[in-house]
């Protein structure tokens, strides 16, 4: 197979692969916004339960 | 009943952290088998040449587009009826997904409408309700995030999905319906299918891939999302992930 023929797709490869580009960008956009949503609301337990915990520790002072 | 322990967010959640990596997986197999029939194996278009390999990508978004609408009306019934927290949650788990794939359905079907049919837009039936159903998707995350209480905006975001569900026969049946510059379907449930068997092999499994990446990915968001809603839970502290 022709890698070069491949790519033109028939003279349409902007429409070809702007579709394909588009599609995979999106998709790994996506993956990245999800992780770091999961990871942000993890941390935010993480640190809400480290302040319970030290406020609950500490003296208070008089 | 063993069906409704998932129903709670303190069983669901630890269930979708175990389930997302297998859905994942899945859909990347799925998609790399899907891209080789349909970038290698399916032969060219009579008619269309090379450029009608954008279906492959092209169909199973709108296929997305408008199934994952319909998982989001179900739970909205679900949501209304029986106010159970994790309807709502999966809810807006799956609208950015879903707003995604018709996102990408308009953006793949525009740049295969200038080639083929000389524009990359008309207002004909099936666009035209295809973009209304983007709006759709975007009206309901704007109205989740202008409402400060979650009861209420559960509540608002349900009543509008709902309302907007008759749009999804709208759009399967629009080409049918109107005189579109859409082509008719190429698969059909009642007329069988008009595309070689490569063809349609190729776009079935990117659409399988697609449904499995759905899966993942909005599983992924709802433990997000229940930690967000949820995180003075007593559960949530002794889940694993919060650990120092």
């Amino acid at each position: 197979m022709n890698w070069a023929d491949f790519l033109s797709m028939d003279g349409r490869g902007f429409y070809v692969w702007g579709s394909f580009g588009a599609f995979l960008a999106a998709i790994v956009i996506e993956i990245v916004l999800v992780r770091l949503r999961i990871h942000r609301a993890q941390q935010a337990v993480r640190n809400s339960l480290g302040q319970a915990g030290s406020s609950a520790t500490e003296k208070v002072p008089r | 009943m063993s069906l409704f322990k998932y129903s709670a967010p303190s069983s669901f959640y630890p269930l979708a952290g175990k389930l997302v990596p297998w859905f994942g997986v899945l859909a990347f197999l799925l998609a790399v088998g899907g891209l080789y029939l349909g970038l290698f194996v399916a032969p060219e278009d009579y008619q269309q040449g090379e450029v009608y390999r954008i279906i492959f990508i092209h169909v199973p978004s709108a296929w997305m587009g408008m199934f994952i609408y319909l998982v989001m009306a179900m739970y909205a019934v679900l949501a209304l009826v029986y106010q159970t927290r994790l309807s709502a949650m999966m809810m807006e788990a799956l609208a950015p997904t879903g707003m995604m794939f018709t996102a990408l359905a308009l953006w793949t079907g525009a740049l295969w409408g200038k080639p083929t049919w000389g524009t990359y837009w008309a207002f004909d039936a099936r666009m035209t309700s295809t973009l209304i159903l983007l709006f759709l998707y975007v009206g309901y995350l704007a109205l989740m995030n202008a409402i400060e209480d979650k009861k209420r905006a559960d509540k608002a975001g349900a009543l509008l999905v709902l309302v907007g569900s008759i749009n999804v026969p709208i759009i399967y049946f629009s080409v049918k319906w109107w005189n579109t510059l859409h082509q008719g379907a190429s698969v059909s449930l009642t007329q069988g299918n008009k595309m070689a068997a490569t063809m349609l092999a190729g776009m079935l499994v990117m659409a399988l891939a697609c449904w499995m990446y759905s899966l993942a990915v909005s599983l992924c968001r709802v433990r997000a999302i229940i930690l967000e809603r949820e995180p003075h839970a007593a559960w949530v502290k002794h889940i694993r992930e919060v650990q120092a």
